[in-house]
């Protein structure tokens, strides 16, 4: 791992981050036939909540305050193993565990902190999440065991590199591209899961768990959802780079499929209702099938044509 | 458009004897008729005693009157179990004159007028197992008004709704009495601002019937008359269809909203600012605010105006088909409406709906068809009565309105502002007038004394009726399916709190 490694994770990760919310807004903003905010709204709007003092309720506790930081943390840890340009800074054997994990140990912060408010609407929220993120989970565990067995690589730098060399492996691929679109929809609170845009307390499952969040925190958790945006989008588009470039080209690939995945996603968002809160459940299952699919056709694969 | 003038002496119809039961039976036997129950009220009369008026429609469309005068300690025995509309009315009389009911299943006050803490209040409850409690507002998100909900919830499910408003009530009919009868125009527009026109018309036709000033008017001295034209009724009805058109848009924006489908968000929204805009031409007020006048007119209607007008109504028309065949036409759309906050057609009978709400599950309550100058004017009902009928019916009464204000210019009307006289008011007379605003009917009492000065002024915005409708449709919803209902209804607070 090389500094210039380094320095290119960050700038790319790091930088898109806050960009991308801002692509999927202004890609609606066209749809609608409006001119929309500035891409860069969403890291302007980081700026001016650092520059804030954060306001606690009298009932929360030091949970309520660390739970900003531990998700920011952790949605960065797991970033570390997500391959941008050529290799990831970090990479074992079952990488693919630890980043399930650091997201999950976001989620389990964000969701503690949103209880420790007592306030309804807030667990409502942590509720919703809590299903919708068991659903999900066996989905990208099944998805990591399914290319893991067609392309025998046991690290997610590999797995995104894995391509079809027949039949099942493009069915495969194509699963992959199913479970993580799903995925993303899921863990970046985008529509037609949840609704970023929405005042409305009651249908709420991100922006329920942030509502008393204020100044810095809000910040954290504001940079800690937009970069699992980038993460989440990172690992689509690495699906399509072609395998074998050169970093500097996979890491400008890479960046231009995120950005292209985002204005796919704002078209998506434009052209759709969200979803009933009863059938969001049935949409992360369409994850978990797919993912399913994905194992069940390796091992078929695998096993020269029998299960 | 309608107003009925009847004498202010406690009479009704059909019935020799007189008193508080022989008025009870009376009415109870015109809801057994199938009269519908327009407006139950009351004020205080002599020392001890409270006259009670009750307007009815007639299965016909005629509206009649009956009232009694009664002694408040004694009161009558409720109403309100056998017939559920007539809940706010009941509630309204406790409150405000202290009328006794007996067997009242639910003596909640309406407004809390009278002061009091409405966050005192102790709302139902549930206990046990997923069983929890939800509590929105009143303060809500966004810049709305004031009014607050409490959910009573099994896990996601909302087992009941309690619906819990007041914090608005300006003392409204108070401040109508202070002033001179013949200028309240500007109060009466902002009793509820979205609904300025219908409100400030059901004032003038009240008035204009009481001073006997509008054209063919006669005031009833002994029997109740229904009035029939009045001067500026073209201009009137254009500023009220305009209205309903501009509301309807803005509804389907705020649906299209909620529902996060963001074409019919921005696009229905840009057309309700057409739409006001015209109503700015015509009046000087994008509210419609200033158009109409008790004897007069504030609309400015010439070959220019009419052309523009035209135009306007073309594009609406022309953008919302395109955009309704969008937003309609969304499979995900439709699959948050269907089924979503049913309230079956006898359901909105019990409850008394009353407008957009009660033609949407498929009840045919609108003033509009008994009045000669909406003829041609359709009433639309749809039978479903949940969320996607209410936003169909929106969209339909929206192009039937497009449609009769072309009908309207192409007899190429002419109007011009005019200052209206209104002479002295008949004394000890009672007119009621109906007005069918965008959200249900709009109705105005106004009452003169033994000089003819205004003793009682009512007021009934359409809301207040139909907030029970939403609190029984979101009944076994989702607690997250609340605020499309709540946006499919589309209710006042200010306009049911006075």
């Amino acid at each position: 791992m090389t500094a210039a490694a380094v320095l290119a994770q960050a700038v790319l990760l790091g930088g898109l981050a806050p960009v991308l919310p801002g692509v999927v807004t202004r890609t609606k903003s066209w749809w609608a036939g409006r001119r929309g905010a500035p891409v860069l709204q969403p890291a302007y709007d980081l700026v001016k909540l650092m520059r804030k003092r954060a306001v606690y309720s009298a009932t929360t506790t030091a949970l309520f305050r660390v739970a900003p930081w531990t998700v920011l943390g952790a949605t960065v840890v797991a970033s570390l193993v997500v391959p941008l340009a050529g290799p990831a800074l970090v990479s074992f054997p079952g990488d693919v565990v630890f980043f399930a994990y650091a997201w999950g140990l976001a989620r389990a912060a964000m969701m503690l902190g949103a209880l420790d408010t007592g306030s309804p609407f807030e667990g409502m929220a942590a509720s919703r999440e809590a299903t919708f993120s068991t659903l999900l989970e066996p989905a990208l565990f099944l998805l990591a065991g399914g290319v893991g067995l067609v392309g025998d690589v046991d690290t997610l730098g590999a797995m995104v590199q894995v391509r079809g060399h027949d039949a099942t492996g493009w069915l495969v691929w194509a699963l992959s591209v199913v479970t993580l679109t799903v995925l993303v929809q899921v863990e970046a609170a985008r529509l037609p899961v949840d609704d970023p845009t929405t005042h409305l307390e009651l249908t709420m499952v991100h922006e329920g768990m942030i509502l008393d969040h204020s100044g810095p925190d809000l910040a954290a958790l504001q940079y800690a959802a937009g970069l699992k945006l980038a993460t989440g989008l990172a690992l689509l588009a690495a699906l399509f780079v072609p395998v074998g470039l050169p970093p500097w080209a996979a890491g400008l690939a890479t960046a231009a499929g995120c950005l292209a995945l985002a204005v796919g996603l704002g078209t998506v968002e434009s052209l759709t209702a969200r979803l009933r809160m009863r059938a969001v459940p049935a949409y992360v299952l369409v994850a978990l099938f797919a993912a399913g699919a994905a194992v069940l056709a390796s091992a078929w694969h695998g096993n020269g044509g029998a299960l | 458009m309608s107003v009925r003038v009847v004498p202010a002496a406690p009479t009704f119809s059909g019935v020799d004897a007189s008193g508080v039961d022989a008025w009870r039976a009376d009415l109870v036997a015109r809801l057994g008729r199938g009269h519908r129950v327009v407006t139950l009220f009351g004020r205080p009369a002599d020392v001890g005693t409270v006259r009670i008026t009750a307007v009815f429609e007639e299965p016909g469309g005629a509206l009649a009157v009956a009232r009694v005068d009664l002694d408040p300690a004694r009161g009558y025995h409720q109403l309100t179990g056998a017939f559920p509309a007539l809940h706010v009315f009941e509630r309204e009389l406790h409150e405000q004159l202290g009328v006794a009911f007996r067997g009242h299943p639910w003596l909640k006050p309406l407004r809390f007028e009278h002061g009091g803490a409405p966050d005192a209040y102790p709302f139902y409850r549930v206990d046990g197992g997923q069983s929890h409690e939800v509590q929105v507002g009143p303060i809500h998100a966004g810049v709305i008004e004031p009014g607050a909900f409490r959910f009573a919830v099994e896990g996601e499910d909302v087992h009941h709704l309690e619906i819990h408003l007041g914090y608005q009530h300006r003392g409204v009919e108070a401040l109508l009495l202070r002033r001179d009868p013949r200028a309240l125009a500007p109060l009466v527009e902002t009793v509820a601002g979205d609904t300025s026109v219908a409100h400030t018309w059901a004032y003038a036709a009240a008035i204009e019937a009481l001073a006997g000033a509008a054209a063919g008017v006669e005031t009833g001295a002994a029997a109740g008359v229904e009035t029939g034209a009045a001067a500026h009724d073209t201009a009137r009805a254009l500023l009220l269809e305009l209205e309903r058109v501009a509301m309807h848009l803005a509804g389907l924006s705020g649906l299209a909203q909620d529902l996060g489908f963001a074409q019919g968000a921005s696009t229905y929204g840009r057309l309700r600012t057409t739409a006001i805009n015209a109503t700015m031409r015509l009046c000087g007020s994008r509210f419609g605010r200033g158009g109409v006048r008790p004897g007069g007119s504030g609309v400015t209607l010439d070959p220019e105006r009419r052309a523009a007008l035209r135009d306007t109504l073309a594009l609406l028309s022309r953008d919302a088909t395109e955009i309704d065949a969008r937003f309609l036409g969304s499979s995900t759309v439709l699959h948050r409406l269907q089924g979503t906050g049913r309230v079956p057609a006898a359901m909105a009978r019990d409850l008394g709906l009353v407008g957009l709400a009660a033609r949407a599950s498929g009840l045919a309550i609108d003033r509009r068809a008994h009045d000669p100058r909406f003829a041609g004017l359709p009433v639309v009902t749809r039978p479903g009565g949940d969320c996607l009928a209410r936003a169909e019916q929106r969209v339909h009464e929206l192009h039937a309105s497009l449609r009769f204000l072309g009908g309207l210019l192409a007899n190429e009307p002419e109007a011009g502002v005019s200052r209206g006289t209104i002479g002295p008011l008949a004394p000890d007379t009672l007119a009621v007038s109906v007005v069918e605003g965008w959200r249900g009917e709009v109705v105005h009492a106004l009452e003169t004394d033994r000089e003819g000065r205004l003793i009682h002024y009512k007021v009934q915005d359409p809301s207040l009726r139909n907030w029970m409708g939403l609190a029984q449709a979101v009944r076994g919803e989702e607690i997250s399916d609340f605020p499309i209902c709540n946006k499919s209804f589309d209710l006042s607070y200010c306009g049911s709190d006075l």
